[in-house]
This record gives structure tokens, sequence and C-alpha cells, in this order.
């Protein structure tokens, strides 16, 4: 079969662009970390309230500057439905369903995750500036699903 | 009258260029499809239009037919029914056209109506209120029964699509054992056997979806459903695509009096699709839990493999281009551009598509990209990447397949011709002004999915409104260019010109120095194994830690 000069030019190049991409994610990960968030830790979901830490869920302050936040989502809102924390502070969140699929989302920060019945997600954030940032369910749960957001106010 | 006595007046009638619609050559059965297509892809748009003026809070949707009602009467029309009864249409006509024979095409029909059915057993779950679940019907969302059977059964007629195009090849090569298959019954065949290997993963899910919504069963794995799904869900879009390449590649050419670059080559393109389209699902699921992030970074890899094919496509199509623009005289770039036939909708639409594919690819690198991805995932970037895909390349160029397809199958003339050309650029701006709004929406963090996206007056979301206004303008134009397209499309049959020569819609044949196609190429059986090994290959981990992890069963619910 005949491939003309230009075409093996030009699938080199596609190839080339292949390999540059894989070796910039790759390294990504590997080196400093960046991995999509792929936590594995499953629950009961018909259980999430009586299931420690997610039968009191908020903030919880683990060193100074180190934060734990334990969401639980539930058609439609999120619970806590504020939490407060300092500038520069480094939040993980774990977030869980209670019923159906939602996301976690906080636009512009990069926190981005599905919330799955019967997994717990997880995501680390450093809030730098101050400010209010929106926090909403990125995922169709149901009729209320618009109206399912919170709020993380950076002091 | 026998099979074979019918077949041949109704090749007397085709070729006396006598209005042909008899049931023998199959005909009829490809124009149902095409027309099924487009009355289809009507409601769609404007369900489409409709759901852009309530996220522009231009208007609210009454509670008897909510915003996520009719959402998911938009996906399920435009990414399931719509693309799927034009593609099994296309390739109907394809294989029954370049392998001409005495057949029944009682086969071809029970696979018509059984899609048919299948459709309108949804569409009635999803009209009532039962099934407002979107087209992705994400447990534990649980939906009626019916909704699940009547998708079931739309894939079910899918098989029996495919099995007839199948029975068709295999009788070519029993016949012709020396001869290549034709290439575009053969960029068919891969493209069904590629559907019937990534249905198999949404037929899975739907035997453990009906018997628990119908009772019988009292939870769900909720991870493997989704992992099922896109497994299915990602092939879906390489389904369209290929369609849309088999017509790149050898229709596009007509148009022009072109051929076909390479013959070894378009087949190897084809083969490369039909291995890559399936290991690939978990780029959907890179943000979900209960997935380790080795198995996402693998199909990160198996995603990008599509660079390959999607290179040599770009490639052998523009130098389809550029070599019969040579023929006529004509050399360099602007040349060739201005050469090209943009004022026939059956070249414009599909090279109207190709542009904005270009886009399209761009964007799906981003979405490929491992990390990257947390940025646009279930942002408004998403549903601007797949409107720039399934609403760019794949629907622009099946309507400008229609515009040719139409006329062959009824032997009429186009209606309004004119109208046409105007529909193909409407599509295409609108789709570039409301695409653009909506990428941009989703760098601004825009979630998708949403009724509303005011969120109470929060500062966050103050950004995200002008962008629903241009989204709800581009939409505006589709929906009026989907309208020409109605017309045209029905128009065509109801006016009833005939032709004084009977219109053709044909395959390009391939240029002579490029014949010499390895044979391996055309053992499409072996390729389908080597295909389901790589698939096998590239879920059997991740499908076995999920049914390892302690995964509990989620009631379903309605919170609709």
């Amino acid at each position: 079969m005949h491939v003309h000069r230009q075409e093996r030019l030009w699938m080199a190049l596609g190839i080339a662009m292949l390999v540059v991409f894989l070796a910039v994610i790759t390294t990504a990960a590997v080196v400093d970390g960046f991995v999509p968030p792929s936590h594995v830790q499953s629950i009961d979901p018909t259980r999430v309230s009586e299931t420690p830490p997610f039968d009191h869920p908020g903030l919880r302050k683990v060193a100074d500057g180190a934060y734990e936040a334990y969401y639980v989502a539930r058609v439609f809102s999120f619970t806590p439905a504020s939490i407060d924390v300092p500038a520069g502070a480094r939040v993980t969140f774990y977030v869980t369903s209670a019923d159906v699929e939602h996301g976690f989302s906080i636009p512009e920060t990069g926190v981005n995750t599905m919330v799955t019945p019967g997994w717990v997600s997880t995501v680390s954030h450093t809030f730098k500036e101050p400010g209010t940032f929106l926090l909403v369910c990125n995922e169709y749960c149901g009729a209320g699903h618009h109206l399912m957001a919170a709020k993380v106010v950076v002091k | 009258m026998t099979t074979t006595a019918t077949a041949t007046s109704a090749r007397r009638a085709a070729a006396d260029g006598v209005l042909d619609l008899s049931r023998a050559n199959g005909n009829l059965l490809v124009l149902a499809h095409i027309y099924t297509a487009t009355l289809v892809l009507g409601i769609g748009a404007l369900f489409g239009m409709l759901q852009g003026f309530s996220r522009a809070n231009f208007i609210v949707m009454p509670p008897w037919f909510d915003y996520y009602r009719m959402l998911t009467a938009h996906g399920v029309l435009m990414a399931l029914v719509f693309t799927t009864f034009f593609i099994t249409g296309l390739f109907t006509y394809a294989v029954y056209h370049t392998i001409p024979r005495a057949r029944s095409v009682r086969l071809g029909w029970i696979g018509y109506c059984t899609m048919l059915v299948g459709t309108l057993m949804t569409a009635v779950a999803i009209l009532d209120g039962s099934a407002s679940v979107l087209y992705t019907f994400y447990a534990p969302l649980k939906a009626s029964p019916l909704f699940y059977f009547g998708a079931t059964f739309l894939v079910l007629g899918t098989w029996v699509v495919a099995a007839d195009i199948i029975v068709n090849v295999v009788w070519f090569k029993r016949h012709n054992a020396d001869q290549r298959i034709p290439l575009p019954a053969f960029m068919a065949t891969a493209t069904m056997i590629m559907w019937l290997i990534a249905t198999l993963g949404v037929v899975a899910e739907m035997l453990l979806l009906i018997p628990w919504s119908l009772g019988w069963t009292q939870g769900i794995d909720v991870g493997l459903t989704r992992m099922l799904f896109w497994y299915f869900g990602h092939p879906l879009v390489y389904f369209w695509i290929m369609a849309a390449y088999t017509i790149w590649y050898t229709v596009v050419p007509v148009t022009f009096r072109g051929r076909v670059f390479s013959d070894g080559l378009t087949r190897l393109a084809f083969l490369m699709l039909l291995l890559l389209s399936t290991p690939v699902g978990l780029h959907h699921q890179y943000l979900d839990p209960g997935v380790s992030a080795g198995w996402k970074w693998l199909h990160t890899v198996t995603t990008y493999g599509v660079v390959i094919p999607s290179f040599m496509t770009a490639f052998a199509i523009f130098a389809t281009f550029e070599l019969a623009a040579r023929k006529a005289g004509v050399r360099g770039f602007v040349g060739v551009v201005r050469w090209l036939p943009w004022k026939n909708p059956v070249f414009a639409g599909p090279a109207l598509g190709m542009i904005l594919f270009i886009f399209g690819g761009f964007g799906g690198i981003v979405n490929n990209s491992y990390s990257m991805d947390v940025l646009v995932h279930n942002t408004m970037w998403i549903v601007g990447h797949f409107h720039i895909t399934v609403g760019g390349p794949a629907a622009l160029t099946f309507i400008g397949a229609t515009y040719g397809l139409v006329p062959a199958l009824t032997g009429r003339t186009l209606f309004a011709p004119k109208l046409a050309l105007v529909q193909v650029y409407l599509w295409f701006g609108g789709m570039v002004i409301m695409s653009t709004a909506m990428h941009w929406a989703g760098l601004l963090g825009s979630p998708r999915r949403t009724a509303d996206v005011s969120y109470f007056g929060a500062q966050g979301a103050a950004t995200w409104h002008p962008e629903m206004v241009w989204a709800a303008v581009g939409g505006t134009i589709i929906a009026i260019s989907v309208l020409l397209f109605i017309i045209v499309a029905t128009g065509t049959y109801f006016a009833d010109r005939h032709a004084d020569e009977r219109p053709v819609f044909d395959f390009a044949a391939t240029n002579e120095d490029a014949l010499d196609t390895p044979p391996v190429l055309d053992k499409l059986g072996r390729w389908a194994a080597v295909a389901i090994g790589l698939a096998v290959l590239a879920y059997a981990g991740p499908v076995a830690a999920q049914i390892q992890a302690h995964a509990y069963l989620a009631p379903g619910m309605r919170t609709w």
C-alpha cells in the first residue's frame, strides 16, 4: 500500500503531538500529582446520616491553615450550607450523597467532582484570596437541581 | 410476485427515470429512516430553542412541561434517535446501492419498525413526565420501565439493521471472493460492528435497570451502571463520526468530480476507529469517585489514539480537494478553496461541518486531558463541545447528504434548492454563535443541565447570563435553519416534481493509483475480534475493581 511522503510527514507530526501531550499529562500526574479526584472509599448511601464523619457534616481544623470539610449532598441542598475559612487555608473536601448522583463544583477554583451514592469523593484546594465562593451541584439531580447551591466564605 | 421479479421491475423503473418507491429496492425503507430522522430533528430543535430561552431567563417552562422533561426529550431525540435513524438509513442505502442483487428487505423493515416502536415507547415515557432522567439516565434516578424498554428496543432494532447489512456483505464475499467489499459497504459494516460491540454495554446496563425499575430488585450499583453507560456513551459519538466520515470520504468528492484519495488508507482509518472507539469510555468518568486514577490514565492514552485516524482523514479529505482542483487546472490554497462547490448544499453542509470539527477536535483534546478536565467537567463548555461535534460535523453532514438522498430515493427534484443552501449556512452561523457562548460560559464555570443559572443573584453566577443570551440567539438561528431543512426535505416529496433525469446519490470511485489495498484490511471478522479484545483489556480491570469493591446498592428514587 502506497503512502505519500507528505502523508508520512503529516502522520509523524500527529504522532509526535500525541507523544508530547501524553508526556506532559503523565509528568504532571507523576511528578506534580495532578490527577483527577479518584478516591476509592465506599459508604452505605442509605445510612449516611448514621455513618461518621457524615453524621456530623461540617468544617474541622486539623492543623494551622489545614481544614477538612465533610459535606452531605441531598436533594436539593448541601450540608453545611456555608463554611468560613481564613485566606490561605488548605481545605480538603469529603463529599457523599444520601440519595442520587450530584456534582460538587466551586467555579473558578478547580474544585470539581462527581458525588456518587455509595462512594466518598474528595478534592483539595487552597483558598488564597478572600471572597465568597459559590458552590453548585453540577450534575442533574431532579426538579430543584438549579436551586442546589452553598457557599464558601474566605475571610 | 417473486422478489427477483420485483427487483427487476424496480431496476427497470429506476432506469426509466420513473418515480420508484417499490418496496423491493429498499428506497422506501431508506426514505423512512431519513424522514424519521428529519422529523425528530425538527422536534428536538424546537425543544433546544426553548431551553436556550429558559436559560437566558426569557421564559419559564410550565410545570406540565418543565425544563428537565424538555431537556430529556431534546437529548434523547437528538443524541440517540435522530442520529441513529439517519445513520442506519444511510448505511442500509450504502450497502443496498453498492451490492446490487435481488434481495428481501424484510429484515431491514423489521429493524426499522423495532427502532420506531422503541422510540415511541421512550417518547411516551418522557412526555408523560415519568422519565425526566436526561439522556444519560444515571441511576438511582428511576424512570418508568417503559423508558428503559423503549431504549432497549431502539438498540435492538439497530442490531437487526446491522444483521441485514452483514448478511448482504457476507453474500457479496461469498459470490465475489476475489473482490474487495465495496468501500461504502465496508465503512457501513466496520461502523455497525463497532456499534454492536459498544451497545453490548448499554444493553447490559438495561439488564440491571429493567428488573430494578419493575421493582424486582431493590437496589442498584450506581458505579457499575455509570461504567456500562460510558462504555457505550463514547463509541456513540464515534458512531456519528464514522457515518459523517463515510460521507466525507465517498459522497463529498462526487460533488466536484473528485475521487477517493486512497482505498487502503480509508479502510485502515476505519479499522483504527473500530479498534479505538470502545476502550476509551473512562475519560467521561475522570471525576468519578470509586474508579482509580490509573485506569483513568490508561483510557486517556487510548482516547488520544484517535488522533491517528483523524489526521489520516484530514489529510485524505484535503488531498481529495486538491487533486480534483489540479485536474481542473486550479492551483494554490485560495484557488482550491474558491473552486469548491460552495453553492451545492450537498457539499456545503459537510464542508461547513468539517470546519466546525476542527474546533470540536481542539476542544476534545482539552476534555481528554486527564487533570485539565477538572476545569470543564459538567460545565457549559462540554455542552458547547458536543454541539460543535454532533451538532456540527455530524448533523450538517447528515443534512447535506439528505439533500442528495431524498431526490435520489424519490426520483423528484430538490424542492427550493436555494433555501437548502441558505439553511446550511444559517446552521453554521447559529452554531458558531451558540457554541462559542457555551464554551465561554463553561470557562467561567457555568454548570450544564440547569434550568436557571442565576443562583439567587450570587456574585459568582453574574458573569454567566450574557453568554446564555448569546446561546439563545444562536439556538434560535439554528431552529429557523431546521425549519427550512424540514420544508426542503419534505417539500421535495410533497411538491412531487419529477426530474427529467433521475437524480442519483452515488459514491465516488477511487484514484486508480491508490487501489493496491492489502487483503488483510478486508478481513472484518478478524478485526472485530481484535476490537473485542481491546475492549476487554481496557475494561476487565476497572469493571472487576468495581465489582470487587464493597459497593453498596442504592435505592431508586424519583426526584422530579
